[in-house]
């Protein structure tokens, strides 16, 4: 029933969209026309162009989540078992965070040129930073007397480190998953955008350039089906690793 | 020799001392219950008995030794929730023995073994979150009891689960310290508990500075069910003496408490 009710939701507004468009009361310089950006689509898969395009942006998604959440979870650690080194680094941490960093997207570009590498490294500050204070947040809260406990049951400090601090602070970083995922695909899609040679974003960027907003609509509901689909990805990885979770606990994120 | 000796400890936390001089042994094999007014730092005593607290001045001895560190020789009954709850109660038993160097398959199968010794056969897929209060400690105890220490330490373990659930965990704690004879030192607020299982039972004064005031030799024979126990014309005499002593320091602490 509900599924009857979301078609026929999906079906009125792109049946508006279509009559909006034809009867010109939708300016299609503007606002586009369904049926044409279906048509881009179907050929960007008929030729298989997009899947090029595709590939890369995937490709950065996954490099940035996979650095920025390696680099989080090392850095979290270390800073969550030492406190002198967290205080003296804090203020830093705190204006790293707060600056708005997809502005370094053109510094980026400078440094790494046109290339994968600036959209892999405005991916990783926007991943590693969600990750980092998840699993400073998950070394804070391992409870004293698991932790006791761990050490009465002879555990050495390294033993500590990989069998209570570490699954302790991953349980953070898997809760977060769907943050950390979806910005890293924020952060390859925005780099592209703002320049690129190749990926949906530098597509989109190109069709632009020239007015064809049918094609730039075609680049963002593509796109919005990867994100869906790599969403469906973290929630299936997600039931796989937190078996240990009770549900009610398991969306935390920030 | 002592298993377990305390020789004028003294604990400060700042200015504030929690224990005041404390002088006292568990021998071998003997299960020794301290009783206290909550909040007179019967905890504190524990945690030095562990290892996990070192004493302000005096000293900590295991078996003659000097305390330095964890104590290795002991295994601890936490009081609160200490399993690891990303593991499932077989990886939580079996933890103690792959510290120790063990390998997984023998870990698993020790820990199996007490799973089963706790009553436990057949859940040791589950996770923390999806077993009750009762089973939880059920998978405390085997995870300490697997590393088979000479030494118990125990603190108020079964004060968070029902009156049906906490006798019957009494009596199973009773039969296996029975068939293996370790040194037990229990700490509670429940003196009938303390009573119903030990072979003394020490009375620690109201806080602050707190130290044994007096002990009771418990000559109530073995073995024991906890439950008649408590009927008992012996059981209900020896409370009584004790309960002289307590109630002073309860009523010391309960003052303490409206005055603060």
């Amino acid at each position: 029933m509900i599924t009857l009710w979301r078609l026929g939701l999906a079906a009125l507004l792109l049946g508006a969209w279509h009559v909006g468009a034809e009867s010109g009361f939708l300016s299609p310089l503007f606002f586009g026309h369904p049926v044409k950006i279906f048509a881009v689509i179907v050929e960007w898969f008929a030729t298989g162009e997009i899947w090029r395009h595709l590939a890369i942006t995937i490709a950065e998604t996954l490099l940035a989540f996979a650095s920025g959440t390696l680099c989080g979870v090392g850095g979290g650690l270390w800073l969550g078992l030492s406190p002198r080194t967290r205080a003296v680094l804090d203020p830093f941490i705190m204006a790293a965070n707060a600056m708005p960093r997809v502005i370094l997207a053109p510094i980026f570009a400078m440094w790494f040129g046109l290339g994968v590498a600036s959209k892999v490294a405005l991916g990783f500050t926007l991943v590693f930073f969600i990750v980092f204070f998840n699993v400073l947040q998950g070394v804070r809260e391992v409870p004293p007397t698991v932790l006791n406990s761990a050490r009465m049951l002879g555990a050495s400090q390294r033993q500590l480190l990989r069998h209570v601090y570490l699954p302790a602070a991953l349980s953070w970083v898997f809760s977060s998953l769907h943050v950390s995922v979806g910005m890293a695909f924020v952060g390859a899609v925005v780099a592209e955008y703002l320049g690129s040679s190749a990926g949906v974003g530098y597509l989109i960027l190109q069709a632009e350039g020239m007015f064809d907003v049918d094609t730039v609509f075609a680049g963002i509901i593509v796109l919005t089906g990867c994100a869906l689909v790599l969403d469906a990805g973290v929630s299936v990885a997600e039931s796989r690793l937190l078996v240990w979770q009770p549900r009610a606990d398991a969306a935390r994120g920030s | 020799m002592a298993a377990l000796a305390f020789e004028d400890v003294t604990v400060r936390f700042g200015a504030a001392t929690v224990v005041g001089g404390a002088s006292f042994s568990v021998g071998a094999g003997e299960f020794v219950s301290v009783v206290g007014p909550t909040g007179c730092g019967k905890s504190t005593l524990l945690n030095l008995a562990a290892g996990l607290l070192a004493p302000s001045s005096g000293r900590v001895l295991v078996d003659g030794v000097t305390l330095a560190g964890i104590n290795r020789r002991a295994g601890y009954l936490f009081q609160g929730e200490s399993l690891m709850p990303w593991r499932s109660a077989r990886d939580n038993v079996a933890a103690g023995p792959e510290f120790a160097g063990m390998s997984r398959g023998a870990a698993r199968a020790a820990a199996e073994t007490w799973l089963g010794r706790v009553g436990l056969a057949g859940h040791g897929e589950k996770y923390p979150h999806q077993m009750s209060g009762g089973m939880r400690k059920r998978a405390q105890l085997a995870q300490t009891l697997v590393l088979d220490p000479p030494v118990l330490l125990m603190d108020e373990p079964f004060s968070a689960l029902d009156v049906q659930t906490r006798q019957l965990m009494e009596n199973e704690l009773l039969s296996i310290w029975q068939a293996d004879r370790k040194s037990v030192l229990f700490i509670t607020h429940d003196l009938e508990e303390a009573i119903s299982l030990s072979d003394r039972v020490i009375v620690l004064s109201a806080g602050p500075a707190t130290r044994p005031l007096a002990e009771f030799a418990i000559d109530l024979p073995r073995p024991r069910d906890v439950a008649e126990i408590r009927l008992t014309a012996e059981f209900r005499a020896v409370e009584e003496r004790i309960w002289e002593v307590l109630r002073g320091e309860v009523l010391k602490a309960y003052r303490q408490g409206e005055a603060a």
